[in-house]
């Protein structure tokens, strides 16, 4: 497993060390992952999910929503009334 | 009578009666709290002023003539499940401060029977783990031997209701994270049918798989908050609009003619010798008791536990992208956008979440999903298979709900498949959306509960 690459998309920093060890231990866990290919799947449908439901929508109806305040409550860094992020463009 | 002992169903009867009052009740739980909470460390908040509160309320209402199936009971509710105004942690650095600022539909379904929060239970991180030993803010301990594990995800649930620190609890089962500990703790605990509670605002691991239930005394707790927490909700798309049974209508009728399957696949090698008579043992109970034992096949048992890590950490690496330090959770600092999320991310999390946002995201990287997402989601069809055949023979399944009891805090924290394997029975279940209820069914010669599971 690349894992450099894989950890760049996931957005997560891994140490060197953690590089290492996730490196052993993921190969093992991939190794016995493996075991699946013993079984033959063509034609198999996929379950994402066993409820027969799908598209499930709301009536379009206003319901009240979350007040600002709240909604920014747990906000790590703010400014007003916004989220405040660092810089994406120039 | 100690009252800390009480089950809801014992509380309520003696409520009603007047014989106890609910704030006596709340002061017996914490004098149990602290007594024995300093070894066991089952929670992560405990919610004494918020809960006193609430007790003296409830007596004035009782008082009044007011009703309520939980009014003035305490109970405890997993660290996984938003608490308007009650810190939510998930047992993760990540969410240490994050104060909700909405009530998930079960507490809310609780409160609206007048429960007590009386506090927030320790679980492994994100609930991904079967000891409780992946839990940023510490370990919990096994109350039956405090050497060994509860169990996990939800432990520190399972450990509170078993050692009197709450009349029960909730916890939420992705893989076996009810069954597991309700079995290496001594109680009941139940996983429902995908779909049958509600899971708006559960801090979500795995959505295909994860459901809440009870973690109780007995069974008659189990049925009794069954009757509360189920039933559909527009807030969550993945819960099922069908109608809910009276749980309890089933209690105390005969097995006579029942049809329990008993899966060759599931007495195998590596499965404790203690675990299995005790199982046997009990079905042979059942059996006395007039149920019909009959030898059914889960041929796909073996390959559950691998497609299960695939599906279980792909839907976790996407469910924990939101944890991004912009709208909740802590935020390390980086020098732009992106490094900000990296940082953030890898001071956040613990190794146990890192290994599985790694391994999920490497199964739905481009030129991988087949192989394994995919291939996982057909496997998973084959595993769904094996239990609609099974109950075509068979009413019920029984199995051993883990392959050992409660094994030694430290034994596998450096071994992740190991740790995986713990939960080759419960998985299955998930997988299939199948109900499943872990009840005691005996003890080991160390003096460690032994579960059964009963598939439905």
């Amino acid at each position: 497993m690349e894992i450099e690459r894989v950890a760049l998309l996931a957005r997560l920093e891994l140490s060197m060390e953690e590089q290492e060890i996730f490196s052993r231990q993921l190969g093992s866990i991939i190794e016995y992952i493996d075991k699946l290919n013993e079984l033959n799947t063509a034609g198999i449908e996929p379950t994402a999910h066993v409820l027969p439901m799908k598209n499930i929508f709301r009536e379009d109806k206003i319901r009240p929503s979350l007040p600002r305040d709240k909604a920014l409550q747990n906000a790590p860094v703010k400014t007003d009334d916004f989220y405040r992020v660092p810089k994406i463009i120039e | 009578m100690e009252l800390h002992t009480l089950s809801i169903h014992e509380a309520r009867t003696a409520l009603d009666k007047g014989e106890i009052s609910p704030v006596e009740l709340t002061n017996a739980l914490f004098k149990r709290i602290d007594s024995v909470e300093p070894k066991i460390k089952a929670y992560v908040t405990i919610a004494r002023e918020h809960a006193l509160a609430r007790a003296t309320d409830a007596e004035g209402r009782i008082k009044n003539g007011d009703r309520g199936l939980l009014l003035g009971i305490s109970l405890a509710v997993k660290d996984n499940m938003c608490t308007d105004g009650i810190r939510t942690t998930c047992s993760s650095k990540i969410l240490e401060n994050f104060i909700p600022p909405y009530e998930s539909t079960v507490t809310q379904k609780l409160k609206d029977q007048g429960f007590i929060l009386i506090g927030k239970t320790n679980l492994d991180e994100f609930a991904m783990g079967s000891s409780t030993e992946n839990s940023a803010f510490g370990r919990t301990h096994n109350p039956w031997d405090l050497e060994t594990v509860p169990g996990g995800s939800s432990g520190g649930s399972a450990a509170a209701v078993a050692s009197d620190m709450c009349i029960a609890a909730l916890g939420s089962d992705t893989g076996g994270s009810i069954r597991q500990p309700a079995s290496f703790c001594g109680v009941v605990g139940l996983k429902p049918t995908y779909g049958r509670v509600s899971r708006y605002g559960l801090v979500a691991f795995a959505s295909s798989l994860d459901q809440i239930g009870p973690i109780t005394k007995n069974v008659r707790d189990s049925a009794m908050l069954m009757n509360i927490i189920s039933g559909h909700d527009p807030d969550d798309s993945t819960s099922a609009p069908i109608a809910v049974p009276d749980f309890t209508s089933g209690l105390g009728r005969d097995i006579k003619g029942m049809r329990i399957g008993i899966p060759s696949e599931y007495f195998i090698e590596g499965i404790d010798k203690e675990v299995e008579e005790s199982v046997k043992q009990a079905i042979r109970k059942l059996e006395a008791l007039g149920a019909v034992p009959v030898e059914i096949s889960l041929p796909h048992t073996g390959y559950a536990v691998a497609a299960y890590y695939i599906i279980a950490t792909s839907e976790a690496s996407s469910n924990l992208a939101r944890y991004d330090g912009v709208k909740y959770g802590a935020r390390t600092e980086g020098n732009d956008l992106l490094d900000m999320y990296m940082k953030t991310r890898a001071k956040g999390f613990g190794a146990e979440i890192k290994r599985r946002i790694i391994l999920g995201t490497y199964s739905l990287s481009s030129g991988y999903y087949d192989a394994y997402y995919k291939k996982a989601q057909q496997v998973r069809t084959l595993i769904k298979q094996d239990f609609e055949n099974a109950f075509k023979k068979a009413d019920v399944i029984v199995t051993p709900t883990s392959p050992t009891p409660a094994f030694r805090s430290g034994e596998k924290t450096d071994d992740p498949l190991h740790m995986y394997l713990a939960d080759i029975f419960t998985i299955s279940v998930n997988l299939a959306g199948v109900p499943g209820i872990s009840i005691p069914c005996g003890f080991s010669s160390g003096n460690l509960p032994i579960g059964l599971q009963i598939i439905g």
